[in-house]
């Protein structure tokens, strides 16, 4: 075959790659999409009915409570973290990886379970019940914490992976001529700094912006974000239209959000390009530091899953496995309409289809973003991401409600909602591998010697395997704990493990609060196993998001 | 610029598949089979959280038709109807119990359920069957009233409240506990009891003394009662709550020992009627069954069965009612009651108005 031949096919084979996940999110997160902006903007004398809903005093303190509280988190979360990225960035020590994997494990952990967790911890009898005023387990306070321990992996990651390549000489050079370490700090890492912290601010101030499942749980009266309120208005209010309206508000809010994030990313690329050279800490000062590193750590994101763990083994007074043994019956009164342990069949089975759904449709983009310089397809990518969970399930359900398309009911439903959440992940772990696998390296390995097969044997395959097991490893964990997107699709005879804890949790009795506790134990073990596995596998070179 | 022009064009052509599909949208056949029920089919009831019924009641059931009845719960009241409005056609269950007479125009208006009654409904009084159009079937009413916890009102040494007007009363400050309408049917008929006592412009005014006055709002009757209302089988600390006439029945019948007086007491001059229906949802997948088990739901059985389960009264005459419930739980005589065709027209913005005001 000559060359031109060549190419015509290798062009529409890359055509075919694009169809499938082109294809999938046209219509599973464009066209509901469109069909909110439709619903919103379709109503008799739009604008006025739009204004209204927006216009009206509680929206106004919506969006004003949303705004200022991810503005607090991303700062708590900055400055919480910020500590400890110098120690990541600086030294090698004992638990560093322990640590770094714990982190990771917390930014995956169910919103459901971390707001289960973090109000255990602060509850009247909890912890640190006996440092708190009392009901310090719900409001503001208690979803600033929530939103910390989520985010601060993210802030440890970017920033600290970035630290380190920072040439640590012009910080040296300032202190040889007399700067206080303060000063240092402040007029020459600081600034150099910017662009990771900005960079991790935006993702940060994403997360929060679009928090649902910790929001609805945690606050108090009046405390909503947009996403609780949409699914106030919509599930409480049936007001649709209003519903719709704010889902344009948060799409439009959350598009700013990602191109700002999009445009800091980029100049993360240029760092100084210094190799990390991790130093083992030597004076006392240091060693000082690295260890109440570890050990606050530890509590922080230990803490908050140990203490679930021991209220779900709580039961009767003393300890014990009631709360576990008790999943498999049904007795007929509770709020659920199965067992709680078939619910976590339920979860296993649609994180499976899920993950296969996500891992094929963001695999396939990845290669063809992979392929390309521009970060535009990049950007489209990340729309889901953007189109928050809650917005996103909302939309499919008022979307496929009709023939020929009256999917809602069906099985799949579940794990299509839960796969638009974790593609964005997926693409984001298996780019930078693809890209990795760059000419270059094909190339020197061709120079080599090497022959076709094996490069692609021992180059290519390795590479992509090991961030394909993370894509994977991601998109379980995502998919077994989504929630927002989750509780408007599934179905009451089928809840997933999040549903139910949600619906157990917000019923009266021992019974119930026991076995929501027990199954948010279940849910924080698989969410971990699945990440500590694949963390084994990571690639140097990733970031998050 | 030339992703604003790709977005453009991504939009164009997605506007383009989202016309063509809802183009060619079909209409189901749906034809109604009086059909006797298949044995060994299972009928789905979708009803509210808090809904209790005896297993022997159903297994009488599935030994009359050979059908089994299967229980969802999604919710209190008014997310259950919302739930099903949102799932529409495509329903997770067959009969929907749980709608009351402050909802129902939104469950009708919008072509919820398949319109059906069984024959039993022709011997049921006129005031329970208007504007059920043919469509749904009363099922029980109740009183929603507030209750309060006859001791813990004693020991603080204070009078139970008279009036409605009596709550905003600092004595009364941090004692009150109620319901949230946007999500809880009771709260619904609550809020229209002050809006009945107080008027479209009072009652705003009111609920701001209430909220002044410390007033707890709870999304679910179940928390309101269980978790936070210190009478009887409540586990909190707060000697008032918004529940029904016939609660303080249910702390004496469920009582170790059954006391000589009821713990708890409501305040008959508070209350509200509330009627609450069961239909056939659009697009069930087992109607036969469906139909049979509404008429069940009309059954000497059944109704006898509910009072002591859900603590309301049967609309079916000769059901049997507790002794309990005329010894400790007198029906108030007036309750109040707003013409069905203004709380149609105003509820979501009554709703709103109110949460504006309690919950800024």
């Amino acid at each position: 075959m000559d060359n031109r031949g060549a190419a015509i096919v290798g062009k529409t084979a890359r055509l075919l790659v694009l169809a499938v996940p082109v294809g999938f999110l046209l219509l599973f997160f464009g066209f509901p999409v469109v069909n909110l902006l439709l619903t919103a903007f379709g109503q008799d004398e739009a604008l006025v009915q739009i204004w209204a809903a927006l216009g009206n005093a509680r929206v106004g303190g919506v969006l004003w409570f949303t705004l200022w509280q991810a503005v607090c988190s991303t700062l708590l979360t900055l400055a919480i973290a910020l500590p400890g990225c110098w120690v990541m960035a600086r030294f090698r020590f004992r638990g560093r990886g322990v640590v770094s994997a714990l982190a990771v494990v917390a930014f995956v952990m169910p919103t459901v379970v971390v707001a289960t967790a973090i109000s255990t911890v602060l509850a009247d009898n909890g912890p640190l019940g006996w440092l708190l005023p009392p009901g310090a387990d719900r409001g503001i306070g208690a979803i600033l914490v929530a939103h910390v321990y989520f985010n601060l992996a993210v802030v440890l990651r970017v920033v600290s992976s970035y630290w380190a390549q920072l040439d640590p000489r012009p910080g040296e050079a300032a202190a040889v001529l007399g700067a206080s370490p303060w000063r240092v700090w402040w007029s020459v890492t600081l600034p150099r700094l910017r662009p990771a912290i900005l960079a991790s601010a935006a993702i940060v101030f994403l997360f929060t912006f679009t928090s649902f499942g910790i929001v609805l749980l945690l606050g108090g009266p009046g405390q909503a974000t947009i996403e609780v309120e949409i699914q106030r208005q919509v599930l409480f209010l049936f007001n649709v239209p209003a519903g719709a309206a704010l889902s344009v508000l948060q799409i439009i809010f959350v598009l700013f959000i990602l191109v700002l994030q999009t445009v800091l990313s980029r100049r993360l690329a240029a760092g100084d390009g210094v190799d990390a050279r991790l130093r083992r800490p030597s004076r006392r000062v240091d060693r000082i530091s690295v260890v109440t590193f570890v050990f606050v750590s530890l509590l922080v994101f230990g803490g908050p899953p140990v203490s679930v763990l021991l209220r779900a083994l709580e039961s009767g007074g003393g300890w014990g496995i009631d709360n576990f043994t008790s999943l498999a019956s049904q007795d007929g009164r509770t709020v659920l309409s199965v067992s709680p342990l078939t619910a976590v069949g339920n979860s296993l089975l649609y994180a499976a289809v899920a993950t296969l759904i996500a891992v094929t449709v963001g695999g396939l983009m990845a290669l063809a973003i992979a392929r390309t310089k521009t970060s535009v397809w990049e950007g489209i990518w990340l729309l889901p991401l953007g189109v928050s969970a809650v917005t996103l399930g909302f939309g499919l359900l008022i979307t496929f409600d009709e023939d020929p398309i009256a999917w809602r009911s069906s099985f799949f439903m579940v794990p299509i909602a839960q796969s638009l959440v974790a593609i964005p992940f997926v693409v984001r772990s298996l780019v930078p591998a693809l890209r990795a696998i760059s000419p270059h390296v094909l190339e020197a390995a061709a120079t080599l010697g090497a022959s076709p097969r094996r490069v692609l044997r021992h180059v290519q395959l390795p590479l992509a395997g090991r961030a394909a097991l993370v894509a994977i490893g991601f998109s379980l964990a995502i998919s077994l704990g989504e929630f927002g997107a989750t509780l408007f699709v599934a179905r009451g005879d089928r809840p997933t493990m999040p549903i139910a804890i949600y619906r157990l949790l917000g019923t009266p009795g021992e019974t119930n609060q026991g076995q929501a506790m027990a199954l948010a134990a279940i849910l924080i073990l698989l969410t971990g196993l699945f990440v500590l596995l694949t963390d084994r596998w990571r690639t140097a070179g990733e970031r998050y998001v | 610029m030339r992703t604003t022009a790709q977005k453009l064009s991504m939009v164009a052509v997605i506007g383009a598949v989202a016309l063509a599909l809802t183009s060619c949208t079909s209409q189901e056949a749906e034809q109604p089979s009086a059909a006797p029920p298949s044995p060994g089919s299972t009928v789905t009831l979708v009803t509210y959280d808090s809904y209790q019924i005896s297993d022997e009641t159903f297994d009488s059931f599935t030994d009359e038709t050979g059908v089994k009845v299967e229980i969802v719960r999604a919710g209190d009241g008014a997310q259950v109807v919302n739930r099903a409005l949102l799932t529409k056609d495509t329903p997770e269950g067959d009969v929907l119990f749980g709608v009351d007479n402050n909802l129902l125009s939104r469950a009708l208006s919008d072509d919820l359920f398949e319109a059906y009654q069984p024959e039993a409904v022709a011997e049921l009084p006129a005031e329970l069957t208007d504007g059920t159009d043919g469509v749904v079937t009363p099922i029980d009413t109740g009183d929603v009233c507030i209750n309060y916890d006859r001791a813990a009102l004693k020991k603080r040494g204070i009078d139970p409240p008279e009036t409605l007007a009596d709550l905003s009363k600092s004595d009364y400050r941090g004692l009150l506990v109620v319901e949230n309408p946007a999500t809880s049917t009771p709260g619904l008929a609550f809020l229209l009891a002050t809006i009945a006592e107080f008027g479209t412009d009072g009652f705003q005014d009111y609920w701001k003394q209430l909220r002044d006055n410390d007033v707890l709002v709870e999304n679910s009757w179940d928390s309101a009662y269980y978790q936070q209302f210190s009478g009887g089988s409540g586990e909190g600390d707060r000697p008032m709550v918004v529940s029904y006439a016939t609660s303080p029945a249910a702390e004496v019948i469920f009582a170790e020992k059954p006391p000589k007086e009821a713990p708890t007491a409501a305040m008959l001059s508070s209350c509200y009627q509330q009627i609450e229906y069961a239909g056939l949802l659009q697009g069930a997948t087992n109607p036969a069954g469906g139909r049979a088990l509404l008429d069940f739901m009309l059954s000497q059985t059944y109704q006898s069965d509910l009072p002591l389960n859900n603590f309301v009264y049967p609309v079916v005459g000769s059901a049997t009612v507790p002794p309990e419930f005329d010894e400790f739980a007198p029906k108030p005589s007036d309750p109040a009651e707003l013409p069905a065709s203004e709380v149609d027209a105003n509820r979501e913005t009554w709703v709103e108005q109110w949460t504006t005001v309690v919950q800024p």
